[in-house]
């Protein structure tokens, strides 16, 4: 326990470290809340109740509803698939998934209008058939669903190699089904990790905007997820209503950092034990 | 210590492809394989994968390919392009530099000191996976801006924080410095503190065993933080946009130029842009997949 | 524990597929959601989606419940009207993209031009000779939004381009409102040098260099210099400075006018293709006459915008300042020529920055 530092390092290493993330961390979100609550808490409230703030939190809530759990059985299955065999291209294919994180969010929104839009690839055919993929909600979810691919796969996948298949292996020696033996050995070694990816899953797919912004048409009331709404309503000088929905994000996203410390109590034991 | 494996045990978060790390051994030899579903579950991610992300990420090679090769390079390597091009790299680059001396200092901070509030802080620095990137850019403008909390007192210093690359720059600091934090911190706390102690005795003064001994065996992860900030700060545009301003050869981002195209109705241009962002984003993974491959080959017997 | 079932193979993944057939059947089920806009027009309710620019929501949140009284009265339906408000050239882009808009209300007749020609025949490419006045039921005109008291001493173009005046105005390859500024600019320019395009193209880049923040769209920008205090004066939309004096400070900001500006039209169109499809062809219509109506030029008036009916222009004459006023059609040919020669790439603005900027 005896650090290399001495104490007077040691403090002004805290300090330098707290002045640091308080300039760069705490500080913009001090900011949402103050600049939230500037014209008091009923100005607050009533931003947050007013119709389009509530289909914009419904419509967020709707998409996450959707993109998660698509995302979780993707990654669940891929993981499955890249941690119990070997085969080749393994690496590659860990790459693609990863891709989606290195894409740019704006070219995440673009591709699905090319191959969408009305002029895009299958334009036509959907036009004739009248069905609205972008700028619709089916856009806004393909989208999400794009850039939040890898969460899930990539906390999965880590520790299911680590797990190594010992486990499955005498399940299923013992007679049981793969089915049984994923829903009882595998699932439950994995599940803090699953939540804990499933969490940042989450918050990504309620906050992300960039891709969303290019795909969503800007409905009022129809088309704009909450962070869409938090930029129309900057546009209209209504800056404490955007503020006030920035900081229900902001709480969403403190929100998701306290599950997730509380996940990762869980989590960091077990993965001590079963690593060394 | 196994450098490979404890990357992929702290499976924090954004270690990329730090499960590309293979099993060990005793693991590999146990495979083969009584498991169940290989076709299936690789069928699925197979043509899942192929939906969601290379059926559509194809289109914009396609388009590009379509234009033709002078058509391509012409609005590809535009002057203005190219400017935005070393804007995004050289704000990116700066502050993925930024982080990586923060990121590792806070990391360190984290795993070896006790002190009070530390699990909040800790739990903090996922803020900006976790915030929105339209909030934390309105966020950061109220900050930096001539009249806002902080821009307000240096502006009349001459130091200007909104509307230039410093603006920018300080933005891809916030989003960028979980993943510094997050991939070295999981080093840092495996990190065999017997070998510090072995050069404390051997004389070893603190900055040498800190230079000589903990930081080669942390670079690896370092460097994948910094790639991962890098990457995604090439690509970034929700939390860029409102403080950047903006403007063409000085200011405007590599993301800002596509959606420009588009709102010129010069597809064309904006594919041509996108696939070289792809390329780099593409050169990105591939440069993290050698950081990783490169700590394996130097830290497993 | 584990029971005594056999080992079936594929099981292992039995649980996820049908997870993911699930997820896509919601998907597609919240598709289909979508998808199903009013076809009937005899239905007793319609909806109608104006696609605007940046400025007007005020405008038309303040005209739509007028209109649809008006409709319900004529033809008994309730017709529900849905905004979408952004910078015009990307809202006409995401027409083109198949934004379903059944009227477009946008920043310059170039943006519905291009509606025109490259969405496949949905809109009528004559659309602008289908209503009165260019189809332009309001005027409007660029005009200086400078802090209390004009402390620069702002009071024409010519003192835009002294040393130390900050100037806020859009980026004009994105925003509408940004073109009019750009050109109503390069009009002053033309006619107080030597008259040559040289000196015009001179004025504008010493204009330009003075330029401290290019927002993407007419609101960032009007948000930067009011709530972010950057810069002398703002370039805008006169509706736009009027607006911004009411809504974000009484007395914090003077209107100036300069001695010279543009006739900025912003036209309205029936996306035909569009409507027919949701058999809201007759309403739409109906929609755009109204814009003309005395009633709605009231509104219009009220809101800043020069009304075109000329008994309403009198009427609220005293509230517009009065200025030199060139037009797009008169003095540079056209959108589809200013277009090309000012804010195409490689084209004027482009040069003024590459010379600028390296």
């Amino acid at each position: 326990m005896k650090p290399v530092s001495s104490g007077g390092v040691r403090a002004a290493l805290i300090l330098a470290t707290l002045g640091f993330l308080a300039l760069f961390l705490f500080l913009p979100l001090v900011v949402v809340f103050t600049e939230a609550l500037a014209k008091g808490i009923e100005a607050y409230a009533l931003a947050l109740v007013e119709p389009d703030a509530l289909s914009a939190i419904r419509l967020t809530l709707t998409v996450a509803a959707i993109a998660v759990p698509v995302n979780l059985v993707f990654g669940v299955v891929a993981a499955w698939a890249i941690t119990k065999f070997e085969f080749p291209g393994k690496s590659l294919l860990i790459t693609l998934i990863d891709l989606p994180f290195s894409v740019s969010p704006v070219v995440a929104g673009l591709i699905y209008v090319l191959v969408f839009g009305a002029q895009g690839w299958l334009g036509p055919w959907l036009t004739e058939h009248d069905i609205q993929i972008v700028f619709a909600v089916p856009g806004i979810v393909l989208a999400t669903v794009f850039v939040t691919f890898p969460f899930v796969a990539r906390e999965l996948i880590p520790l299911m190699l680590e797990q190594g298949s010992a486990d499955e292996e005498a399940a299923l020696s013992l007679g049981a089904s793969g089915l049984q033996t994923f829903l009882r050995v595998t699932l439950p070694n994995v599940r803090w990790g699953l939540l804990y990816g499933v969490l940042l899953c989450n918050a990504r797919a309620m906050g992300e905007f960039g891709a969303v912004s290019v795909v969503s048409g800007h409905l009022r009331g129809l088309t704009n997820t909450m962070p869409l709404h938090v930029e129309i309503l900057y546009n209209e000088y209504n800056f404490v209503a955007a503020f006030a929905v920035a900081s229900l994000l902001a709480a969403l996203a403190l929100l998701t950092l306290v599950l997730k410390s509380l996940v990762e109590a869980r989590f960091h034991p077990h993965e001590r034990r079963t690593g060394s | 210590m196994d450098i490979a494996t404890t990357l992929t045990l702290g499976t924090q978060r954004p270690v990329a492809s730090a499960y590309a790390a293979p099993p060990t051994r005793r693991r590999r030899r146990a495979r083969q394989s009584v498991i169940p579903g290989f076709g299936l579950t690789l069928g699925l991610t197979l043509v899942w994968l192929s939906l969601i992300v290379l059926v559509p990420l194809s289109t914009v090679f396609l388009r590009s390919a379509g234009m033709g090769w002078d058509a391509f390079t012409a609005a590809a390597f535009a002057p203005r392009a190219l400017a935005a091009y070393w804007v995004s790299f050289a704000t990116s680059f700066v502050a993925a530099l930024i982080n990586a001396v923060f990121g590792l200092m806070t990391a360190w901070v984290l795993v070896r000191y006790d002190f009070p509030g530390r699990r909040v802080v800790n739990a903090m620095v996922d803020l900006p996976f976790a915030l929105p990137t339209a909030v934390a850019g309105i966020a950061l403008t109220a900050l930096y801006a001539g009249n806002g909390w902080i821009g307000r007192y240096t502006e009349p210093l001459g130091i200007k924080l909104a509307y230039n690359p410093v603006g920018i720059t300080l933005a891809l600091v916030f989003v960028g410095l979980p993943f510094i934090v997050r991939a070295v911190e999981p080093v840092l706390e495996d990190f065999d503190r017997e070998l510090e102690e072995a050069a404390g005795t051997l004389g070893a003064s603190p900055l040498q065993i800190f230079t000589r001994v903990i930081l080669p065996a942390i670079l690896p992860s370092v460097l994948t933080g910094f790639a991962l900030a890098f990457a995604r700060g090439l690509g970034e545009y929700g939390s860029v946009i409102f403080i950047a301003g903006n403007m063409p050869f000085k200011s405007e981002i590599t993301p800002l130029l596509i959606v420009t195209h588009l709102e010129q109705y010069d597809y064309a241009g904006a594919t041509a842009i996108a696939t070289v962002m792809l390329l780099a984003a593409f050169a990105m993974l591939l440069v993290i997949n050698l950081v990783q491959a490169w700590s394996r080959g130097r830290y497993t017997r | 524990m584990f029971l005594t079932r056999k080992v079936r193979a594929p099981g292992a993944a039995a649980a996820p597929a049908r997870l993911l057939l699930t997820s896509l059947a919601l998907a597609s089920l919240a598709l289909a959601g979508c998808s199903g806009k009013t076809r009937d027009a005899d239905a007793q309710s319609i909806e109608l989606l104006n696609v605007s620019y940046d400025p007007t929501r005020e405008l038309y949140e303040e005209l739509n419940p007028r209109f649809a009284a008006k409709w319900k009265a004529q033809s008994g339906q309730d017709v529900k009207i849905t905004m979408s408000h952004g910078g015009s050239g990307k809202q006409a882009r995401a027409v083109i993209d198949g934004l379903d808009a059944d009227v477009v209300t946008l920043a310059l007749g170039y943006d519905i031009d291009a509606i025109a020609q490259k969405s496949g025949g949905k809109l009528d490419a004559q659309w602008q000779k289908r209503l009165p006045h260019n189809s332009t039921p309001y005027a409007s005109t660029i005009v200086f939004l400078v802090r209390k008291g004009n402390p620069k001493g702002i009071h024409d173009w010519g003192d835009l381009v002294k040393p130390g005046v900050a100037v806020i105005t859009p980026n004009p390859k994105t925003s509408g409102g940004a073109r009019w500024n750009f050109l109503a600019a390069w009009a002053y320019g033309k006619t107080h040098g030597d008259g040559s395009d040289a000196a015009a193209q001179d004025y504008v880049k010493r204009l330009y260099a003075n330029v401290p923040v290019l927002d993407s769209g007419a609101r960032g920008a009007t948000t930067t210099f009011v709530e972010r205090g950057i810069g002398d004066v703002l370039l805008a939309w006169e509706n736009e400075a009027f607006l911004a004096q009411k809504e974000l400070g009484e007395g914090k900001f003077d209107v100036i006018a300069p001695s010279i500006s543009i006739l900025a039209e912003p036209p309205v169109a029936l996306v035909d293709g569009n409507a027919r499809r949701h058999g809201t062809t007759k309403a739409a219509k109906a929609y755009l006459d109204f814009l003309y109506t005395p009633e709605a030029q009231e509104i219009i008036a009220r809101n800043h915008y020069r009304p075109v009916d000329p008994e309403v222009a009198k009427k609220y004459a005293s509230t517009f300042p009065t200025l030199t006023l060139v037009t797009i059609d008169h003095d540079f040919g056209g959108w589809k020529a200013a277009q090309e020669r000012f804010f195409s790439d490689g084209g004027v603005f482009d040069k003024i920055y590459t010379q600028a900027g390296r």
